[in-house]
């Protein structure tokens, strides 16, 4: 047993007697009560419960809790608000990106990821970056337009 | 619209929502977390439950030695058959028609097992990693009865009895004649046969199957959250076996992750659960992981044709035959039937076709896998793959285009209804227009030039057609399953104006994805006469309606659509006559809109709210008498169903390097009546088409001959990502259906059309190295071998 300190989506959380086969699914699902991370498949194909560790993408299925302290983590709760939805949020309501929503976290975490590190110049580029998320709702067409339509307004933003 | 604008007649009367692509209510919370799964119910100090499963696909269950586990931390109980077997009824998936047997539903083994995966004993412990420790301790010893893994196998002589007291493998069989099928077979121009095969699949969706059983001790009361679409029939089901009433157990569909059918059965586990939350008065959760949702949750298709059809000179369709043999798994699934899925494909296997004579004869048998149940199109991904394989075989022998020959056997529009040789009725559903509307789009003529120049450079390049027609908003007249007695023809609405004016709309129908919260508040909104965003949707609750059965079989739009729209109109009665006393004006003359009456004409106006206080609260301005309650329920019954229909065209490439299928155009024309919101019905169309992708080039559930699953992860059953799904064009053909408010059920479409589309493109790129597709998934080991035999082929023709 450990004690384990994360910070979720800005907020520390001092967590004691973790156990080192606890996934850090588990604990931001059960532990912490970010229910936003979905679990699909727990062993690393579905990507429904990616997030961000220190600033890239991780599959929280695939990480033990204890590895993840000391780290900055955020998850779907992290990104806007039903009030407030940020910006990559507000395009897959726009394009109709999900409908039953399971796949829908993962998609938008790894989503943030591929904004903030590549130019995403054509679909296929996005498509390739998808590659690691599986959607069975959508096939996958309005998700792309979503991630297109919030890489043109990323670039209008920038000077 | 301001206040005081005067409403004309024409404003109100135009509908302002339905066909409109409005944004989903449902997106807010599922984009940012805040949506509510099954898994994610936090009853208090829960019990988790975790099963062990049977390792061997037939076998006596000789001993239990769950001693160990009992002891084990965390545990609270070890349960097996024997512990619960005086807690419930087994569940019996009945059937009226001849030539079935009703395997019954029980929540853990009983004696003996029936494939890998089936749970034996659970135990319940206060965490799920200490629930699964549990699981290593106990010791199960079998005695191996022999596995049946291929339904050819199960057919034997000397084959070893999965279920004893039916006193054979087959458990359903049945046939359809129309006409003198041998006599114009032989009297036919052409004829094309073949062996056709569509593997077993995975509906697979992304939320696992999952249960919380949230116990009431005060009252011995269970409300169960499940990631179900029949939240209806699980409530009835369990209640009955429970003896349990409906007060005491409520069954709730909260926000589901997709079910494509996967979910629209009752599960061992979800019986299970209820037992022991009940036996140990706690609440308990439960939630699939991957692998047990691969091989335990009903399986799909799996079924061999054998077929035959006949053409007269001019390439009209004469005559048709077929036998399929439907592997059906272990059991028969509540309430479908094993049945369900092996029927349907002979019952549909004529499809939008003018074909004389008929006869499908089906045979469904019992193998060590799980039970296959309904996946998205159900039996008809298989008919229509069949149908149009043969169809294209027809022109290729007759020397006609493919596109010409389905032009002259689909119904026309004079024609309807028809009534086509397996006894289904098509009602007036616009075939050859979806034909025509997606060779159009498609830019047939072109793709066929592009087709002449690809195959003089040698590059595999080929256009595939497929049209079908499926029946959808099922009324009372028809059974959903073959033989069911359980009602699936009618839906109830029931809509209400609380004391602040708010409205709430509450329905048994369960979405999963589809977008029911919104597209049924577009229709309150217009037929209620309020704005959309003010009605509230709650569905996939029994304890909000009181009989429901659930959203499956494209019925949601058609039944939960028509209930709300005569809801909404008998409570805008009630409205316009309290406001008629309101606003001393005849009811005749007032008008309601965006949550206001209105007197036609003038400025005089009520909102909903001072309706609801002068009914509710306000003692002084309504005589008693005119102080209805502001409610309306209506259950709604289509009576027979409605028909939708799409063509589908694909043009592929494939690499004879590496034998991939390359997806360059994808059209679907669709007929799916009035549209209610086109941005969901185009969703539902790519997701649709996606699945009918997975299903022609991918995805494969392999057993091995010890019944033992071999594609059981999601690296070994590939689904498809992001970059094996084309860009997919969508258009509409909307020809209003007769049900109310001319809809026509649209959700499972694109999983009917798309696999029979990419079979003949795929046998159309490879028809110079003559070859034939009969088995789906194509996938590149098939191709690769079939072109290898190609070549061994055409080598000994040049020997000869």
């Amino acid at each position: 047993m450990t004690d384990i300190s994360v910070t979720v989506n800005g907020k520390r959380y001092d967590v004691s007697d973790v156990e080192p086969r606890l996934l850090l699914s588990d604990l931001l699902r059960d532990t912490l009560g970010f229910t936003g991370t979905h679990v699909g498949c727990e062993h690393g194909v579905c990507g429904a419960c990616t997030v961000l560790v220190n600033g890239d993408s991780a599959r929280s299925c695939l990480m033990l809790a204890v590895q993840a302290n000391g780290a900055e983590i955020v998850t779907v709760e992290g990104l806007g608000s039903p009030e407030q939805l940020n910006v990559l949020q507000s395009q897959f309501r726009e394009h109709h990106g999900l409908q039953c929503g399971f796949c829908t976290p993962g998609m938008l975490m790894t989503g943030e990821d591929m904004l903030r590190k590549y130019p995403l110049a054509t679909d296929e580029d996005i498509r390739e970056g998808l590659s690691g998320n599986l959607c069975r709702c959508t096939g996958y067409q309005n998700i792309v337009a979503a991630i297109r339509s919030a890489a043109a307004l990323r670039s209008e933003k920038k000077p | 619209m301001s206040s005081d604008r005067r409403a004309q007649s024409s404003d109100v009367l135009r509908p302002k929502n339905v066909g409109a692509p409005i944004k989903r209510t449902e997106d807010p919370r599922l984009l940012t977390g805040n949506g509510e799964y099954t898994a994610d119910r936090k009853p208090d100090r829960p019990l988790h439950l975790a099963f062990l499963r049977s390792g061997q696909p037939h076998a006596r269950i000789a001993r239990i030695n769950a001693e160990a586990a009992r002891l084990a931390p965390g545990v609270m109980a070890v349960l097996t058959a024997e512990d619960i077997a005086d807690d419930f009824k087994p569940v019996i998936p009945f059937s009226r028609i001849p030539n079935y047997y009703a395997t019954p539903i029980m929540p853990l083994a009983s004696k003996k097992v029936r494939y890998v995966g089936e749970p034996v004993v659970a135990v319940v412990a206060t965490s799920r990693y200490l629930a699964e420790d549990a699981l290593e301790l106990i010791e199960v010893g079998y005695d191996p009865l022999g596995a049946i893994a291929r339904a050819e196998m199960a057919v034997a002589d000397d084959a070893p009895l999965l279920h004893e007291e039916a006193g054979s493998n087959i458990l359903i069989a049945r046939e359809f004649k129309k006409g003198d099928v041998a006599a114009d077979l032989k009297a036919a121009a052409v004829r094309v046969s073949g062996r056709f095969e569509m593997t077993r699949k995975a509906p697979l969706a992304m939320e696992p199957r999952s249960y919380t059983a949230e116990y009431e001790s005060r009252r011995d009361a269970v409300t169960l959250y499940t990631s179900s679409n029949i939240p209806g029939i699980v409530r009835d089901a369990i209640s009955e076996s429970l003896s349990l009433p409906g007060h005491r157990l409520r069954v709730v569909a909260p926000d589901v992750g997709g079910s494509f059918g996967s979910k629209g059965s009752l599960y061992p586990e979800e019986l299970f659960i209820c037992i022991a939350a009940r036996k140990l008065r706690r609440s308990i959760k439960w939630t699939a992981d991957r692998l047990e949702d691969v091989s335990s949750s009903s399986q799909a298709f799996a079924e061999i044709v054998d077929a035959e059809m006949g053409f007269d000179a001019n390439g009209v369709a004469t005559s048709l035959q077929a036998d399929v043999l439907g592997d059906v798994g272990a059991f028969s699934i509540y309430p479908w039937t094993c049945g369900l899925e092996p029927v349907q494909v002979v019952s549909f296997l004529p499809g939008p076709y003018k074909i004389g004579s008929y006869r499908g004869a089906v045979r469904g048998v019992a193998t060590c896998k799980p039970p296959t149940g309904p996946y998205r199109g159900v039996g008809r991904p298989i008919s229509t793959f069949v149908a149009e394989r043969l169809m294209d075989l027809g022109a290729k022998a007759l020397g006609i285009d493919p596109l010409e020959i389905r032009r002259r056997n689909l119904v026309r529009p004079d024609e309807f209804p028809y009534r086509i040789a397996s006894g289904i009725i098509w009602d007036k559903t616009g075939f050859i227009e979806c034909l025509n509307a997606a060779a159009e789009t498609a830019g047939y003529e072109q793709l066929r030039k592009e087709q002449a120049e690809a195959r003089k450079q040698g590059r595999l390049f080929g256009i595939g057609i497929a049209s079908y027609a499926e029946l959808t908003g099922i009324g009372s007249r028809i059974a959903v399953a073959p033989g069911m007695p359980i009602n699936t023809g009618s839906e109830t609405a029931k809509i209400t104006i609380d004391s602040t004016g708010a409205i709430t709309a509450a329905f048994g129908v369960a979405s999963h994805g589809q977008g029911l919260e919104t597209t049924l508040a577009q229709i309150v909104a217009d037929d209620l006469g309020t704005r959309f965003e003010d009605v509230r949707v709650i569905q996939g609750d029994s304890d909000e309606v009181p009989m429901s059965t659930g959203t499956y079989a494209s019925r949601s739009a058609v039944l939960g659509g028509g209930a709300a729209k005569h809801a909404s109109k008998i409570l805008q009665e009630k409205i316009k006559r309290v406001a008629s006393h309101l606003l001393e004006a005849n009811a005749d003359d007032i008008e309601v809109a965006e949550g206001k009456a209105i007197v036609l004409g003038t400025d005089r106006a009520v909102s909903f709210r001072q309706i609801a206080k002068a009914v509710y609260s306000d003692m002084k301005t309504l005589p008693v008498e005119a102080r209805e309650e502001l409610t309306a329920t209506y259950t709604y019954d289509p009576i027979n169903g409605t028909t939708a229909a799409a063509t589908h065209i694909a043009a592929v490439e494939i690499d004879p390097a590496t034998c991939f299928v390359k997806i360059l155009k994808f059209v679907v024309a669709e007929d799916c009546g009035r549209i209610i919101n086109p941005m969901i019905v185009d969703g539902q169309v790519h997701g649709g088409v996606a699945q009918g992708i997975g299903a022609a080039l991918f995805e494969e559930l392999i057993y091995d001959d010890d019944g033992q699953l071999l594609s059981a992860s999601l690296v070994d059953y590939v689904i498809p990502s992001a970059p094996e799904v084309p860009l997919m064009d969508v258009i509409h053909v909307e020809s209003e259906s007769a049900v109310a408010g001319g809809f026509r059920g649209m959700g499972e479409g694109g999983t009917i059309g798309a696999p029979a589309a990419i079979a003949n493109a795929i046998a159309d790129a490879l028809s110079p190295l003559d070859i034939d597709v009969s088995i789906l998934p194509m996938t590149p080991e098939r191709i690769f071998k079939l072109m290898e035999q190609a070549k061994l082929n055409q080598e000994e023709k040049a020997d000869e």
